[in-house]
């Protein structure tokens, strides 16, 4: 266990030694994450190093087996229904229902953050290219479009942080230019990003932190 | 994860979806996969209708036996598909949304255990009249029929959402589940058949309906919690 560090308010979220294992297996330890407002931290590793792992207790998915993280230099524990409203997780289950359309599936995910508005929907779903198939169901849509739908939520979101886990699965090179430009626009209007990717962005303000030396 | 932390505030309840919007979602999604849904009535028909050419067309002896094939079918009906109250969700990463959304999640569960009833319980319950038929219920037991089914289909809903919840990481098809839930559904079935057996016989039969409805406040109180809590456990 860490010792109660004050953590610099500067920070959006920080994790201080954070360890976890699994079934007694030591999957990682001492990760000291940072992140400030405009910064993205980009997640890499081998396969199997604990990447989606480390994701989701950033969610609060899975909680730490030793190590504290902080939201705004608070105790994450003191801070969750703010620090919830706040995020945004796209996990590799992009939650998106194959028997509704990306419109229904769209404005769903958007009124679970509030917004209410199926204009803004239609017009989230067109800047994603998914105007001509919006009423379609998602089960007849290509990987790629399904992602696309998933996805379309970093257009509306007004999370502060976002969690995306290999958000470019499936993805072509006009979906990876799409959201590379969504990233750059999030970060430069003062949010913040935790990415796993194997795909090198064109992004400024990235702190890369490598887990396969701090995996067991 | 268990954090004790705080309530919700009220700025983040509203912004999450309503209590109504989470039952219209799921009933639509039942809808969508008409098939899955309609599969556990059809197996309720098709077994009473079964029972009198198995046994006895002697409407004597069918009366004596229907409230119990009855009930013994609509509890199978409801452990034929209360798995999927969690399973689908789990699957696509919903489940992941719904636990870190900033609210109480028992309020989308309880709506997720209202969404099965009115998927599964209710018309369960409209279509128990024409199966009473099937098994020569008398007309005088019908009322007793329906309302003990409506109750009771409702208390199943409830405590199977907390057994699906406990074994929804476990994958599909398994037994674990029917053993986890059938232990609890041995009262609400105890009751529900001596309310249709008392309507039979002619007695007073509010007395179990009164005990049934007794059951489905408290499990309507306490499952979702219970469902809550198991699921930030198994889906971790």
């Amino acid at each position: 266990m860490c010792m109660d560090v004050p953590v610099p308010q500067d920070y959006l979220l920080s994790s201080e030694e954070l360890c976890f294992e699994r079934d007694d297996r030591r999957v990682f330890e001492g990760i000291n994450l940072r992140l400030k407002a405009g910064e993205m931290a980009l997640i890499e590793g081998p396969n199997g190093c604990g990447k989606t792992t480390l994701m989701r207790l950033l969610a609060t998915l899975l909680s730490p087996t030793s190590g504290a993280l902080h939201y705004r230099g608070e105790p994450l524990e003191k801070v969750r229904y703010e620090y919830l409203a706040d995020l945004l997780y796209i996990g590799h289950q992009s939650a998106v229902k194959l028997a509704l359309s990306p419109e229904e599936n769209l404005a769903w995910m958007a009124a679970s953050e509030g917004i209410r508005d199926p204009e803004s929907v239609r017009a989230a779903l067109r800047s994603m290219g998914l105007g001509a198939v919006y009423d379609l169901p998602c089960h007849q849509l290509s990987a790629g479009q399904v992602r696309r739908v998933a996805l379309a939520r970093l257009v509306l979101t007004r999370a502060k942080l976002w969690l995306l886990d290999e958000p470019l699965t499936a993805l072509d090179t006009e979906g990876i230019g799409l959201i590379t430009g969504r990233l750059q626009g999030h970060l430069d209007s003062g949010g913040a990003i935790v990415l796993i990717s194997h795909q090198d962005l064109a992004i400024g303000a990235v702190r890369k932190y490598d887990l396969s030396k701090r995996c067991a | 994860m268990i954090y004790q932390s705080d309530v919700p505030s009220m700025t983040d309840l509203a912004r999450t979806p309503s209590f109504s919007a989470y039952v219209r979602r799921d009933v639509l999604l039942a809808y969508r996969r008409l098939g899955d849904t309609v599969a556990p009535l059809i197996f309720f028909s098709m077994v009473c209708a079964l029972v009198p050419l198995g046994l006895s067309p002697d409407p004597q002896r069918l009366s004596e036996i229907a409230p119990g094939i009855m009930w013994i079918m609509a509890l199978l009906a409801t452990l034929l598909s209360i798995e999927r109250i969690f399973a689908f969700d789990f699957e696509d990463g919903s489940l992941e949304q719904l636990l870190i959304a900033p609210q109480l999640i028992a309020l989308p569960i309880l709506a997720k255990i209202v969404a099965h009833w009115l998927v599964t319980g209710l018309p369960l319950t409209l279509l128990s009249p024409l199966l009473g038929m099937t098994l020569s219920l008398p007309t005088s037991a019908y009322p007793a029929m329906l309302l003990s089914l409506a109750i009771g289909s409702a208390y199943l809903s409830a405590v199977g959402a907390v057994g699906a919840s406990l074994t929804v990481s476990l994958g599909r098809g398994g037994l674990l589940l029917p053993l986890l839930v059938v232990p609890l559904y041995m009262p609400i079935m105890i009751f529900g058949t001596a309310t249709v057996f008392y309507a039979v016989d002619g007695l007073h039969w509010s007395g179990p309906l009164a005990a049934m409805g007794a059951m489905l406040c408290a499990a309507v109180a306490l499952c979702p919690l219970a469902a809550a809590a198991a699921l930030r456990v198994t889906s971790a």
